[in-house]
Order: C-alpha cells, then sequence, then structure tokens
C-alpha cells in the first residue's frame, strides 16, 4: 500500500516539474517575443489555440505526436539496456522508403494483404538497419553511436539521393504515390469504413483538415507493448540488467549480446514504423525531407519522457503539441526562428530540471537517515 | 519539498492561465491579402523563396496588399498552413516547390472559392482555382548557352546538372542548344552530380571538365554550383550562375546568370487577383517574352551586385572586378544575345523543352 502511495507521489513530482519548467520556458520565451515587437500574450495564445484550441486541432496535435513518440521509443528501448541509439533517423528512413515502395509496387494485391505487408516491409527493414549495429556491438564491439551515425547517412544516401531518382516518374522529389491499397486508415475516412463505421459518433472525426490516422493507435499499442516487455518480461529484465552492468548481467548467466542485439533490432523496427507511419499515412508516397528530423527529436522525446515507455508518450505529446502550436504562432506573427528557440527553451528547461529531481531524491535519501 | 513544487507550478500554471487566457484576435481591413507559404529551406535560399517573398515585397509596396508568410519546419505542415490560410479567408495563397503540389491541390478542392498560386509544379488536371507558375527555363538557358559558346577559345563547354530528371533536362537541353546555335561544331560536355547540395562534388566535376578544354560551365545544380564557381576561380575561367543573380559569388568568373524570375510571376498573380483579372485552372509559364526568364545584364552592373556591395558580402574590389569582367569579356556580345533574344521571342528560334520531349537519341 504504502509502494502505491510513493509511487503516485513520484509521478505526481514529475507532472509537477515538467509542468514547472515548461513555465519557466514560456517566461524566458517572453523576452525573444518582444524582440520582435510581437505580443507574448498573442502569441502564446496562439501557441494554446494551435495545439489544443479545438477539436482539430488536439487531434493535429496527436497527428504531429505519431513519428515523435515512436522514435521516442526507438532510442528509450536501447538505452535501458545502455545503448545509444542515434540511428532512428536512418531506421525511420529505411522504414518509410521500404513502405512507400511496396505501397506503390504491388498494384493487384488486396488491401488486408497489401497494406500489413507494406507495414511489415517497413518495419523489418527498419528493424535490420537498427538490428546490424547491435549485431556489430555484441560481436565486434563496434561502438552503437559511430555505427549507427555512419548507418544515417548511408539511409540518406540510399534513399532520398538514390532510391526517390530510380523510382519516381514526375518532377516531384517522391516515390510514385502508393495505391489506396497500401495507405493507412485516416480518422476522417472512418466514417465509411466497414468495421470503424459501425461504432457510434465516429462522424465527428469526418471534417476536412484532420489529419490523424491509425498510426497514432500503433504508437500507443507499442508503447504498451515495450513498457510490458522491459518490465514484466524475464527478456526485458535481462535488457535492463545489461543496461546496468553488462559484465555482472553476463556472471549472472544472462546472454548480454542477444539482449544487445534485440532491443537494437526492435528499436530499428519501431522507428521503422514510424517512417511507415510517414509514407502511407501523412504522405502517400516516400517523400524528400519526410524524415524531417524526426529521428534526432527523438533522442530528447525518449530523455524527456525518463525513457520510460509510458513517459515518452508524454514527451512525444508535448514535441507534437510544440511543432502544431507553432505553426499557428507564425500565423500570430511570431517567425519560424522565434517559434524554434521557444521550442528548444522548453527542452532545455524539461531537461535541465530533471537534475533537481535528482537533487531531490538524494535529499529525501539524507533525510531518510536522520 | 514535493508540497513546494507542487505549489509553486500550481501557482505558475495559474497566472499562467490567467494572463494568456483572453486571446485578443486581430482582424484587417479589406485590403487584398496574401498568403504565402514556403517551402522547407525557408528564407535565405538565394533561390525561388527568396524570389517569391521579393515579389510580394514589391506587391506591398506597389499594390498596397498585406501579405504573410509561413516556413514550414516539416513538409507535413504544408497542408495545414496552407488550410489556415484558405480559412483565415485570405484572397490568394500561395504554395511554393513541389512538394506543396499534393496539399495545395487538397486545401483548393475543400476551397473552391478562394484563389490559389502554386510556384514550380505543372497540374495535369488543374483545378479552377489555381494558377501554376512555371518558367521556360530552356529559353533562359538558351541564351546562357549562345553566351558560353561566344566568350570560350576553347570550342569547349560545360554543363553540370544538379539531379538527371526532366526538371533539370529543360536546363540542359536549353543550354546545348544554345551553344550549337553560335558554333555547329562546339563541344558540349554534360555531366549530372545526383545531387543539389554537394559543392565538393560539383567542384570535382568542374575541374575535370576544364581539364578536357572547357572554358565556360553552366550549372542547374542548386548548391553543388557553388563548387562549380570554386573551380572557376582556381582555374582562373569562367562559370554561368542559374536561378538568381549569382554573378558576385565568384567576382571575375560568374560572367552572366540565368534569371528566373519567380519575383515576376508572383507580383503578376497578386496584381491578377488585385484588379480582378486572376484565371485559375490554367498552367502558367513565363518566358522571354514577358521577362519570366532571362538574363543578367551584360554591360552594366546589375541591381544586385550593387546590393551584395552595399550589404558587404564583396568588396569594392571585387564590384570593380565584376564591372571589368563585364566590360571586357561579355559586352562585347551584348548586341548578338539581344537579338537572339529577339528571335526567341519573335518565334525565329525554337527551343525545344527537354523536359518534355526528352533528350535526343543521339546524345
Amino acid at each position: 500500500m504504502n509502494n502505491f502511495v510513493d509511487k503516485v507521489k513520484s509521478i505526481l513530482t514529475n507532472l509537477a516539474l515538467s509542468l514547472l519548467s515548461i513555465t519557466i520556458a514560456l517566461i524566458f520565451g517572453v523576452f525573444f517575443i518582444l524582440l520582435t515587437e510581437q505580443s507574448p500574450i498573442t502569441a502564446y495564445s496562439a501557441l494554446y489555440e494551435g495545439a489544443f484550441g479545438d477539436f482539430r486541432a488536439i487531434l493535429n496535435t496527436l497527428w504531429r505526436s505519431t513519428p515523435l513518440i515512436l522514435t521516442g521509443l526507438a532510442v528509450a528501448l536501447p538505452f535501458r539496456a545502455g545503448l545509444f541509439n542515434i540511428g532512428a533517423e536512418g531506421q525511420l528512413l529505411m522504414g518509410g522508403f521500404t513502405a512507400g515502395v511496396v505501397g506503390f509496387y504491388f498494384t493487384n494485391l488486396p488491401a488486408f494483404i497489401h497494406l500489413p505487408f507494406a507495414i511489415l516491409a517497413g518495419m523489418i527493414v527498419g528493424g535490420i538497419w537498427g538490428g546490424l549495429p547491435g549485431f556489430l556491438k555484441a560481436k565486434m564491439d563496434v561502438h552503437e553511436v559511430i555505427s549507427t551515425i555512419m548507418l544515417n547517412n548511408i539511409a540518406i544516401a540510399l534513399t532520398i539521393n538514390y532510391g526517390i531518382n530510380y523510382f519516381r516518374d514526375t518532377g516531384r522529389q517522391a516515390t510514385p504515390r502508393i495505391l489506396q491499397s497500401a495507405a493507412l486508415l485516416r480518422f476522417n475516412d472512418m466514417a465509411d469504413h466497414f468495421i470503424f463505421g459501425k461504432i457510434p459518433f465516429i462522424e465527428i472525426f469526418e471534417q476536412p483538415g484532420i489529419r490523424l490516422h491509425i498510426n497514432f493507435i500503433f504508437a500507443i499499442i507499442t508503447a504498451i507493448i515495450l513498457w510490458f516487455l522491459l518490465f514484466k518480461t524475464t527478456l526485458g529484465y535481462e535488457m535492463r540488467a545489461v543496461g546496468h552492468n553488462p559484465d555482472g548481467a553476463e556472471y549472472g548467466g544472462i546472454n548480454a549480446s542477444k539482449g544487445v542485439i534485440l532491443a537494437m533490432f526492435i528499436s530499428g523496427a519501431v522507428a521503422g514504423l514510424a517512417g511507415v507511419g510517414e509514407a502511407l499515412g501523412t504522405h502517400l508516397s516516400f517523400m524528400a525531407g519526410m524524415d524531417a528530423g524526426h529521428g534526432f527529436t527523438g533522442i530528447a522525446v525518449a530523455l524527456i519522457g525518463l525513457t520510460h515507455p509510458i513517459g515518452v508518450i508524454f514527451g512525444g505529446l508535448l514535441f507534437g503539441a510544440l511543432a502544431q502550436g507553432g505553426l499557428e504562432m507564425q500565423f500570430a506573427g511570431v517567425p519560424s526562428d522565434i517559434v524554434m528557440i521557444i521550442q528548444a527553451l522548453v527542452i532545455f528547461f524539461v531537461a535541465s530540471l530533471q537534475v533537481l529531481k535528482v537533487y531531490l531524491a538524494k535529499r529525501k535519501a539524507k533525510g531518510g537517515v536522520e | 519539498m514535493f508540497k513546494k513544487v507542487l505549489t509553486l507550478s500550481v501557482v505558475f500554471a495559474f497566472i499562467f492561465m490567467v494572463v494568456f487566457a483572453a486571446a485578443p484576435e486581430a482582424t484587417s481591413a479589406q485590403e487584398t491579402r496574401v498568403g504565402i507559404v514556403l517551402s522547407t529551406g525557408g528564407l535565405g535560399d538565394l533561390s525561388f523563396n527568396d524570389a517569391a517573398y521579393r515579389g510580394l515585397q514589391r506587391a506591398e509596396s506597389e499594390l498596397g496588399i498585406h501579405f504573410d508568410y509561413i516556413e514550414p519546419a516539416d513538409p507535413a505542415e504544408d497542408e495545414t498552413a496552407l488550410r489556415r490560410f484558405a480559412e483565415r479567408g485570405y484572397d490568394l495563397v500561395i504554395g511554393v516547390g513541389f512538394q506543396m503540389s499534393d496539399s495545395l491541390e487538397i486545401v483548393a478542392m475543400d476551397y473552391p472559392h478562394v484563389k490559389f498560386a502554386h510556384v514550380d509544379e505543372a497540374f495535369p488536371d488543374i483545378l479552377d482555382n489555381v494558377v501554376s507558375l512555371n518558367f521556360a527555363e530552356w529559353e533562359g538557358s538558351f541564351l546562357a548557352g549562345a553566351l558560353a559558346a561566344l566568350v570560350s577559345e576553347t570550342n569547349n563547354v560545360g554543363y553540370v546538372g544538379g539531379v538527371d530528371f526532366a526538371l533539370i533536362h529543360r536546363f540542359e537541353g536549353g543550354f546545348y542548344q544554345g551553344a550549337k546555335y553560335i558554333n555547329p561544331d562546339i563541344e558540349v560536355q554534360i555531366r549530372y552530380a545526383d545531387d543539389f547540395g554537394d559543392p565538393a562534388r560539383g567542384r570535382e566535376i568542374a575541374l575535370g571538365m576544364y581539364d578536357d578544354g572547357a572554358d565556360v560551365i553552366y550549372h542547374a545544380a542548386g548548391g553543388t554550383g557553388t563548387g562549380v564557381f570554386e573551380a572557376a576561380e582556381e582555374e582562373d575561367l569562367y562559370a554561368i550562375g542559374v536561378d538568381s543573380n549569382q554573378n558576385h559569388v565568384a567576382p571575375g568568373h560568374v560572367i552572366a546568370s540565368m534569371l528566373k524570375r519567380v519575383d515576376n510571376a508572383v507580383y503578376e498573380t497578386v496584381e491578377s487577383v488585385v484588379d480582378g483579372t486572376y484565371e485559375g485552372g490554367q498552367n502558367l509559364y513565363f518566358t522571354l517574352a514577358d521577362a519570366g526568364v532571362g538574363i543578367t545584364d551584360l554591360e552594366e552592373l546589375d541591381v544586385e551586385e550593387i546590393q551584395a556591395y552595399e550589404d558587404g558580402i564583396i568588396s569594392e574590389d571585387e564590384l570593380e572586378k565584376i564591372r571589368e569582367m563585364k566590360e571586357e569579356l561579355t559586352a562585347p556580345h551584348a548586341a548578338k544575345l539581344a537579338e537572339i533574344e529577339e528571335m526567341i521571342i519573335e518565334g525565329e528560334i525554337e527551343v525545344e523543352n527537354w523536359g518534355e520531349i526528352g533528350r535526343p537519341d543521339e546524345l
């Protein structure tokens, strides 16, 4: 029972700290907004309106969060196993590219085969792109930071530079449009769907400009699966043990290389799913620039989410809201550079106040001794 | 301590909500309002984003319109940004760049009463409320090719393309035809860098071409072209710039630039909305005849070059270098080029668009 109270307390402290740091960041942001001779009130109300102002804004915030939650998870899981995956960007590109190609290349598959095939192909290729550095790390002790960065560059060259040019048929710097049979279900098409259409009130999603698609649901499910994997299974225990102390884990009879390779493979597949969602749900093709640095933002998302799969969901939502609301700030006359500074301030303060938390925990530990 | 943090943050959050709850909504007068969504890369690209922005600035001062712009950080934002402009009742919504064509079409379908314009991509089935602004790059490149052939002493010129696809073949074809028009025996070296952002590659390709005897190289390769200019400086030979005036990038070595007047096209579209002559549903091509494409001044200094000096980008010596180069190298050919330009406009010279018909088989 006491254990439960402690847990709730610790979650609340985390939430309060995050809220506090976001507020401090926004207060600092005021100075930058004043530099542009805009009213901070207008700017921040636009940020709020853009991210949560109405039903559509909220759903689009969820939509922008989707790839960030997934890349956040792709960084968080290996982090628990003591690995720093900088390669989510490349894994996302490989996954998205594969899904995009499968999406237009196979022209006569029914939807119930085509779509799962495209998703799985994207996830597996992403997984291989993540598993490879895991394998190198486990078998040859190649540092994963170096190998994932290099694989990012190779992925960019393979997909954006070479892949698009190989497949494209117009001036558009993208692969051809995917077929309807490979498209992820969008929320505003749900009313016409043969299963989801039966849900009462589903037609509230049927309005123009709602861009949320089913990959958001997949992202949440992925987070829950990873939480279960990490904290409720032997495999997850082994991964975390390797993360704490690889030698100790090995001594205790845990196969460290298996944990390392698996963690990186799963992480790559999850990042691949982020790319799959962007290709099959958002852009309906694999397009140059669609990665938009999500793989790197994922690092910040994972750290803000304390590398806990459920925390990462919230981290992703925060970044999604900043992205979605940031666009609205531009409409209020705040230049995009200032919007970026404010987003960076939020990251900075959320991350640095985590230090305060560690300090608090230490003090509490001391207090316990007294 | 836990309590303190909690109280503190609740207080902060409360203050925050009270202060920012009431949002004054900006309302505007009856002036024509134009919204533009730039392509990722945004302002400062020295190419069509900047050019489109210049066109709107001119429209603001000369036509008294109001404009707002958005620089999306992620192509996924394009559709949302275009839609927000349309929802807010802007009179004209402009999207820049190939990546926006899909989003613009979707939004234009939802807002049939809002006028849209798209820069740099033709639509196969264009909607009634969209105009697409395209440029006859092949005509401008023809002039670049002719100038290169006139200036060349080795009878050997080069072309560096960014990526080998239809849009960039327009430049290649124009340049090739222009050079051959002046001298049917001239050798035209053609290479592609497969990248728009790799100056080192551009430099290597250009050095190779100079080595093989070329003395003027034209590029249509975006950032890769900077490498071509570097090579021209190293070898003390010549290059031709593209899209906007790049003559100041390597003063004295960039003998001219092929201009794509996105600013004029945008300005004219805004003007058509202001005076009510806007007509949607067309893929417009801006050509030599309406100053949509062209070449920088061959005799006198251009406004942009003087601007670059005033902005401190180049020194007075470098400005002087450009002036001297124009006097010695290109001014003698100005009359001939003006004549060719006139002939293209009159239809006496027909420049083929290789982007459409493809590269001839013998190449």
